[in-house]
């Protein structure tokens, strides 16, 4: 099937920028989700609030939109409730990890088999271009006009400290990674973090004198190296790109079939 | 038959009722007064194959709750003041999006974290307003265990009916406290099924077009019919919309359905109303210390009645003004600085006739301080 046989062609136009990376990356979620051959009625899209997050509406899947930050606590309870159905939750990084942090540690944690897509433009976009908790140090946006220094999380430790089984990281620049690492994800049986490093050329690439979305498309590729290169240990400045962790452990949903059991085999005896 | 007698706390009736009810889902965050319905939840779920998550705080409980409705499931989370706070946003998403759910409030007192081990009744214009821009709400409450039991399945009914979430108001007497209560039997109290779509497969589902009698029929995420859910303002398909007309017709289609059917959504009791001179109007755990003290007076030929609210939100006003009308005043008993009492005066004809009998310092107010401001009340000096 071609990516446009999943989408709901009634909600376009869009509503992002020229060039934004945000559409990039549906494309290639898409692409991940035909290869893997789910049927639409199989897939819930969960998603909280921000330009990343208008994602769910475009897609022909069961999709959700809800509140700024709580898309992993909405998609907790449809998996739980039903842990049959596939459900990707894209947020944007102030989305996943500023209001929603909370949420995040705890669903890695937890290790529910859920797929979390954090779209990492480290601004608010939505909003006209705030400093996220991603944009490090040094940056100018509309709350910081001296600069940023706010120190950033790094996505792929936090979510590898807080115990998701499944780590990896790309850009908006390398799209067959995406396509990749997202049917990884999602075939993966508990709880995935992909981060795609994305572009947001109308707040953070003008503020910061990055060029447009071609320039900083450029800057993913000349600044990222595969996870383990070589090329890391020669420049440590380089951001890793790749499955960082992998992990084969029972997820909660089936770890809860069990107390049902346990609760069942109790009553009867 | 024999009668399954239970002796036990309010908050396990509410457990117990809500099972009852068709509840098979439950989200919640430890909270006293109320986090033994979560652990009878813990108990009681895993055994019929139920789900219980305890969640990292109370925005997520809300939000997995109405997450798990979304599915098909019945569905109810439990806290108190200070979750319920957190809660006020997720509780609008709800109403906007019109998932069924319920919310049950042990009241503590507040404001902050207040007085964590005493009862109140000061969260009852938050179950109205805690959330922000115009909605309608249903709030119930109930003040012995029987009542209850079935007010609780009456929460997830109109849950269903009405596609709202429905906030059940309880109070920390009433969920600490343990009385008798009889289970009633299967079928003895109707339990309304989720009212799912009868549009095949392949035909175009609109999940927010009202049928005639205005219900809307629901489907299931992850069955045939894919849409779109937003919390912003959206049409008939669920997509989102600026189109002036479609947000009127949604904001009074939300408002409508709650505030248009007073009547069919007000449960309450009387008691001596007829020929009552002094009319107590109550709820919760506080009508049963005014019931006792109508009695009481009875029995000395004092002309006392009750009329106890178990419908708060939409607040009755049509019963409220029909019943007081001949009364010489309306005192209205409750534990907080004057919630429901603001309600009584905007529906009575004089307001003037309308007195507030409080108590607000954690100690639950008995049948002698009712007695007593009614005393000053009348001006015979306590
Ligand atoms: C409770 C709440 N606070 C604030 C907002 C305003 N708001 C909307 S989107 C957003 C941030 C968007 O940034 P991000 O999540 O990084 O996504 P992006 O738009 O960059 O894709 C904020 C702060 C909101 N909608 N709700
Ligand atoms: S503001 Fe930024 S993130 Fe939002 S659509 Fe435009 S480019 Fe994309």
């Amino acid at each position: 099937m071609a990516v446009h046989n999943y989408i709901r062609q009634r909600f376009f136009p869009h509503l992002w920028c020229p060039g934004c990376g945000h559409g990039t990356i549906l494309n290639n979620m898409l692409r991940a989700v035909d290869e893997l051959g789910i049927s639409k009625n199989d897939l819930v899209m969960v998603s909280g609030i921000g330009c990343s997050s208008r994602i769910s509406g475009y897609v022909d899947f069961h999709s959700l939109h809800t509140i700024h930050g709580r898309a992993l606590a909405y998609a907790t309870g449809v998996k739980m409730s039903q842990p049959r159905l596939n459900v990707l939750i894209p947020m944007g990084d102030g989305d996943a990890l500023a209001i929603g942090g909370n949420h995040f540690i705890h669903a890695c944690r937890r290790n529910m088999d859920l797929t979390a897509i954090i779209m990492n433009n480290r601004i608010y976009g939505m909003t006209g271009g705030q400093f996220s908790p991603l944009s490090g140090e040094g940056i100018l946006c509309t709350t910081a006009p001296q600069l940023t220094i706010d120190r950033s999380f790094d996505t792929v430790e936090l979510a590898l400290a807080s115990g998701a089984s499944f780590v990896a990281r790309t850009t908006s620049f390398h799209v067959r990674e995406i396509t990749k690492l997202i049917a990884r994800a999602i075939q993966h049986k508990g709880f995935s973090v992909v981060e795609i490093l994305s572009q947001c050329p109308t707040h953070f690439g003008r503020k910061n004198k990055l060029g447009d979305a071609s320039n900083m498309l450029e800057f993913f590729k000349k600044n990222t190296t595969p996870f383990g290169s070589k090329a890391k240990q020669d420049n440590p400045e380089l951001i890793e790109r790749g499955i960082f962790r992998e992990l084969d452990i029972p997820d909660y949903c089936a770890d809860y079939e069990r107390t049902i059991q346990k609760a069942q085999k109790g009553k009867s005896s | 038959m024999t009668q399954d007698i239970k002796f036990i706390q309010g908050n396990e009736v509410c457990v117990e009722a809500a099972l009852y009810a068709g509840l098979d889902f439950f989200a919640g965050y430890p909270i006293t007064p109320s986090s033994e319905i979560a652990e009878h939840m813990a108990v009681r779920l895993p055994g019929i194959g139920g789900k219980f998550l305890q969640m990292e705080d109370e925005i997520s409980s809300i939000c997995a709750i109405t997450g798990a409705s979304l599915t098909g499931h019945k569905a109810m989370t439990a806290t108190s003041g200070p979750g319920f706070s957190l809660m006020q946003e997720a509780l609008g998403y709800a109403i906007m999006t019109e998932i069924p759910c319920v919310i049950t409030n042990v009241q503590r007192g507040g404001p902050s974290t207040g007085l964590p081990t005493h009862g109140s009744q000061g969260d009852v214009n938050q179950a109205r307003w805690g959330t922000h821009g115009d909605h309608a709400i249903i709030a119930l409450t109930a003040s012995n265990h029987q009542d209850l039991f079935q007010i609780t399945v009456e929460a997830f009914n109109l849950a269903e009916t009405y596609r709202t979430p429905v906030i059940l108001l309880l109070d920390e007497m009433l969920g600490h406290m343990r009385e008798k209560l009889i289970i009633p039997k299967v079928d003895e109290i109707p339990v309304v099924k989720r009212l799912r779509t009868a549009v095949p497969d392949g035909v175009d589902f609109h999940p927010y077009l009202p049928r005639e009698d205005g219900r809307l029929p629901m489907s299931d995420f992850g069955d045939k019919h894919r849409y779109n859910v937003t919390g912003l303002y959206h049409d008939m398909w669920g997509f989102p919309t600026s189109d002036p007309q479609v947000i009127h017709g949604l904001i009074h289609h939300l408002m409508d359905k709650i505030e248009n059917r007073v009547e069919q959504l007000t449960r309450y009791k009387e008691y001596f109303l007829e020929d009552a001179e002094v009319i107590l109007i109550s709820y919760g755990s506080s009508a049963r210390s005014a019931l006792h003290i109508v009695k009481n007076r009875r029995k000395r030929g004092e002309r006392l009645g009750l009329l106890e609210l178990q419908t708060l939100w939409p607040f009755p006003a049509g019963l409220v003004r029909r019943k007081t009308r001949q009364a010489d005043f309306v005192a209205v008993v409750e534990m907080n600085m004057g919630q429901i009492v603001d309600e009584v005066k905007k529906v009575v004809d004089q307001h003037k006739r309308v007195f507030l009998v409080n108590r607000v310092d954690g100690g639950f107010i008995t049948p002698e301080n009712i007695k007593d401001m009614i005393r000053l009340i009348q001006g015979r000096g306590v």
